[in-house]
């Protein structure tokens, strides 16, 4: 069997992988119930990949209402989360991949047990499941392959927040922006997804001689951005420079949230950072001189 | 769609086409040299010498080697770290050493306390002592006190990891990263030098490429040519920034039986035929910033010396010299080179070694990384001090500074390529192994429900073998038992 299921050495979380799909589930309930959760969770896991593989040209199209519909609930849930974005913009439904398969795998646990919460993390954009007067502290990290914390988000039942998503160009997938992350808290996994990537394209600095961009398809042929060019390295920037790429990103933040696409973002850049949110106490930033760093 | 030079990877069904030098949308398997490669494994070293060109005669080592017996090592390259916490735990490997069950933990830490000592062969000055050393303009370390015939740096550390701005902490740690795996780096030292610096290759001063080590300061080299130098030449001066000698007043002059030659130097006399602060610091003649050799000299003493007298000035390390004989009015005037006194500049060369930078690793295991091995962590940190430990880097030796804690040295040139990543903290990621008698870890309360054997390591896919370095000890050999002195 090629996909590997594991639960990690403290007993409580399954670590599943599949090809690219890296997932971390953490189910909360009567341990028969969460038993129950992960049988449910492993063996809806088995088979997403290449249920997703089967259809890949059509995911790495440009999202349009005149295609004909997606197969497979995963793919479903891609095509539903980049639909608004489709006549205003280049996006395809891979923007959502990693969000809908967190998705696909909580709604796999909370369907088959009965969790008083659970989560669902692949690669830092999250789905998750809250019971009422339930919460999750989430952190909130300054890139997305990488752990340092410079906030948290705090996320209640009442809230009708189910999803987190992370992009930035250092992270696993391209990006045509500069952010070093963007954090976007949704409705659900997969639309904070594509809204982080979309956030994370708009963070940007047009021509400007220190971002170096090459084709996405030089990089890596198959990619569903082909020619558009993709950030590869971000030299020195001014703090003009950084206001600029963040109000950009902002703004379409902003209109987002007005949109009701998104609830929250936190726009991250050379240590600067920038919150577009619905309430005040949404998201938390941690201080720079209260920042724990994780010793050896 | 595929490029030529585009591989396609079928370890999953996404069958991504992967570009020389890239990784597929895992980022786990990439095009190397247009093999299909796995490219975070988890590196094993096995203790056989350059596989497939051994020392070992050919038909011997078919006759014995049968590929399961090679005694394998287990690095922590590639095993990640507790932290983040979707990386699985560290791993804890038993093995077989003649008969007794031996253990390794393997980690990879977070360094955030950690730097590079760096030894630079030069006898150039490249800075003044406590001055900055920058990187891409942001100070990253400093200067710290000369060794014979090298400058040192000491660079990254806490204070310029996570005490000043972000962007110091992210030059400093990409510059520890970058030396650490091999990497060349640029630096410039405030008032000094601007260098080019890579472990194991000769450091690049001012655009000008060092090549050999000093053989000694100047008055060593005086005690140690004197006797070649005897009747070819009346007196030799060694230019040195440190302590310039003179043969004639020299003890080793004196003792041949040389002659006062009435020479007269610059500088401070520190005893016979020794001179300090004959020139500033600099990067020309013996470390000194002198390009004429006849600045550091006065005039001679008309009752002492004699035209015709026969001088040889020469620096160090024989990369400068020149031959000088007096005239009437007593002045030097610049000649070739004797052919009886060639041989000996040329010796002074050859005794000098070629110059490298060496990069030292240093770093703290602190209370976390401790505790990923025991539940006590400071019986980890008694088990290392009595030796029943031993700590590896990537396989190879450290050196555990003695006092408190795990505090250890390493040759990153002894470790396998590419062995540190970092964390943007900014921290660096590096190897750490600890390997000890099974029953010792027990007894210091190691976490014994999750030692698994080497075997279970050996069925994955997600590893990849490498010799161990020829120089270092083999890293599961000879740890002390229990009770032993």
């Amino acid at each position: 069997m090629r996909a590997q299921i594991t639960l990690l050495p403290d007993g409580r979380r399954l670590h599943m992988h599949d090809g690219p799909i890296d997932l971390i589930v953490e189910a909360f309930g009567s341990p028969a119930q969460v038993k129950l959760a992960y049988q449910s969770a492993s063996q809806r896991f088995l088979n997403v990949l290449d249920e997703l593989c089967s259809q890949l040209p059509a995911l790495r199209t440009q999202a349009s209402p005149h295609l004909p519909p997606m197969s497979g609930s995963t793919a479903k849930r891609m095509a539903a989360a980049v639909a608004p974005y489709a006549d205003r913009t280049f996006i395809t439904p891979m923007a959502a991949v990693a969000g809908a398969v967190a998705e696909e795998i909580l709604d796999a646990m909370t369907s088959a047990s009965t969790l008083f919460k659970a989560y669902v993390n692949d690669g830092g954009d999250i789905a998750l499941h809250l019971a009422v007067e339930e919460q999750f502290v989430v952190g909130m990290v300054e890139r997305p392959d990488r752990p340092s914390l410079f906030g948290t988000a705090t996320i209640y039942s009442h809230q009708p927040i189910r999803g987190l998503a992370t992009s930035g160009w250092g992270g696993r997938s391209f990006s045509l922006g500069i952010a070093d992350a963007v954090t976007v808290l949704a409705h659900r996994a997969s639309a904070a997804d594509a809204a982080a990537t979309l956030i994370a394209n708009a963070v940007d600095l047009p021509n400007h001689p220190a971002i170096h961009r090459v084709p996405a398809r030089n990089i890596s042929p198959d990619s569903d951005l082909r020619d558009l060019l993709v950030t590869q390295n971000v030299g020195p920037l001014s703090p003009e420079d950084v206001n600029f790429a963040l109000a950009s990103g902002s703004a379409l933040a902003a209109q987002l949230l007005e949109e009701g696409l998104i609830y929250a973002a936190a726009l991250h850049l050379r240590g600067e950072t920038r919150i577009v949110s619905a309430q005040d106490d949404l998201l938390t930033l941690t201080d720079c001189q209260t920042r724990s760093f994780v010793h050896a | 769609m595929p490029d030529d030079d585009a591989i396609r990877c079928d370890a999953c069904p996404v069958l991504c086409y992967i570009k020389p030098g890239r990784t597929g949308a895992c980022d786990r398997y990439g095009n190397r040299d247009g093999q299909l490669v796995r490219l975070d494994p988890h590196v094993l070293l096995d203790r056989a010498v350059s596989r497939g060109d051994s020392v070992v005669p050919f038909l011997e080592r078919e006759g014995s080697w049968d590929g399961n017996i090679v005694p394998t090592f287990v690095t922590a390259i590639g095993a990640g770290t507790t932290y983040p916490d979707y990386k699985p735990a560290p791993f804890i490997i038993s093995s077989q050493v003649d008969n007794v069950d031996m253990l390794t933990v393997v980690t990879e830490g977070i360094f955030s306390y950690c730097g590079v000592k760096l030894k630079i062969d030069t006898d150039r000055h490249l800075g003044p002592e406590t001055n900055l050393v920058r990187a891409q303009g942001e100070p990253v370390g400093h200067v710290t006190t000369s060794e014979y015939g090298s400058q040192m740096l000491s660079l990254g550390g806490v204070r310029h990891l996570t005490g000043g701005s972000r962007h110091e902490g992210t030059v400093t740690c990409e510059t520890l990263l970058n030396l650490c795996n091999g990497k060349a780096v640029e630096l410039s030292i405030d008032d000094g030098a601007t260098l080019t610096v890579q472990a194991g290759n000769p450091p690049v001063v001012d655009n000008v490429q060092e090549e050999r080590m000093r053989v000694g300061c100047g008055s060593a080299t005086i005690g140690m040519f004197a006797k070649q130098w005897f009747g070819k030449v009346d007196d030799v001066v060694v230019v040195d920034d440190h302590i310039t000698g003179v043969l004639s007043e020299h003890q080793a002059g004196k003792l041949l039986g040389i002659a006062e030659t009435g020479i007269k130097l610059k500088g401070r006399r520190s005893t016979p035929g020794r001179y300090f602060q004959v020139a500033e610091p600099g990067t020309a003649w013996g470390g000194t910033n002198i390009h004429d050799p006849l600045s550091i000299l006065k005039d001679f003493n008309p009752k002492v010396a004699w035209p015709g007298l026969r001088l040889l000035m020469v620096s160090t390390t024989g990369e400068h010299h020149a031959y000088f004989e007096l005239d009437e009015a007593l002045h030097p005037i610049l000649k070739d080179l004797p052919p009886a006194l060639t041989e000996s500049v040329a010796r002074i060369k050859e005794n000098c070694e070629p110059a490298l930078c060496t990069v030292l690793f240093m770093g703290g295991a602190g209370g976390s990384l401790r505790a990923g091995v025991t539940e006590n962590p400071v019986r980890l940190t008694h088990s290392v001090r009595d030796t029943l430990t031993r700590v590896t880097c990537g396989g190879a030796p450290v050196y555990v500074w003695p006092g408190g804690g795990i505090t250890f040295m390493v040759d990153v040139s002894r470790m396998p390529q590419n062995a540190f990543g970092y964390v943007p903290t900014p921290a660096l990621v590096a190897p750490i192994e600890f390997t000890l008698k099974l029953k010792d870890y027990a007894a210091l309360g190691g976490y014994m429900d999750h030692v698994r054997s080497l075997d279970s390591l050996m069925s994955g896919q997600l590893r990849r073998h490498m010799s161990a370095h020829e120089a270092n000890p083999w890293p599961l050999s000879s740890v002390k038992k229990q009770g032993e002195p």
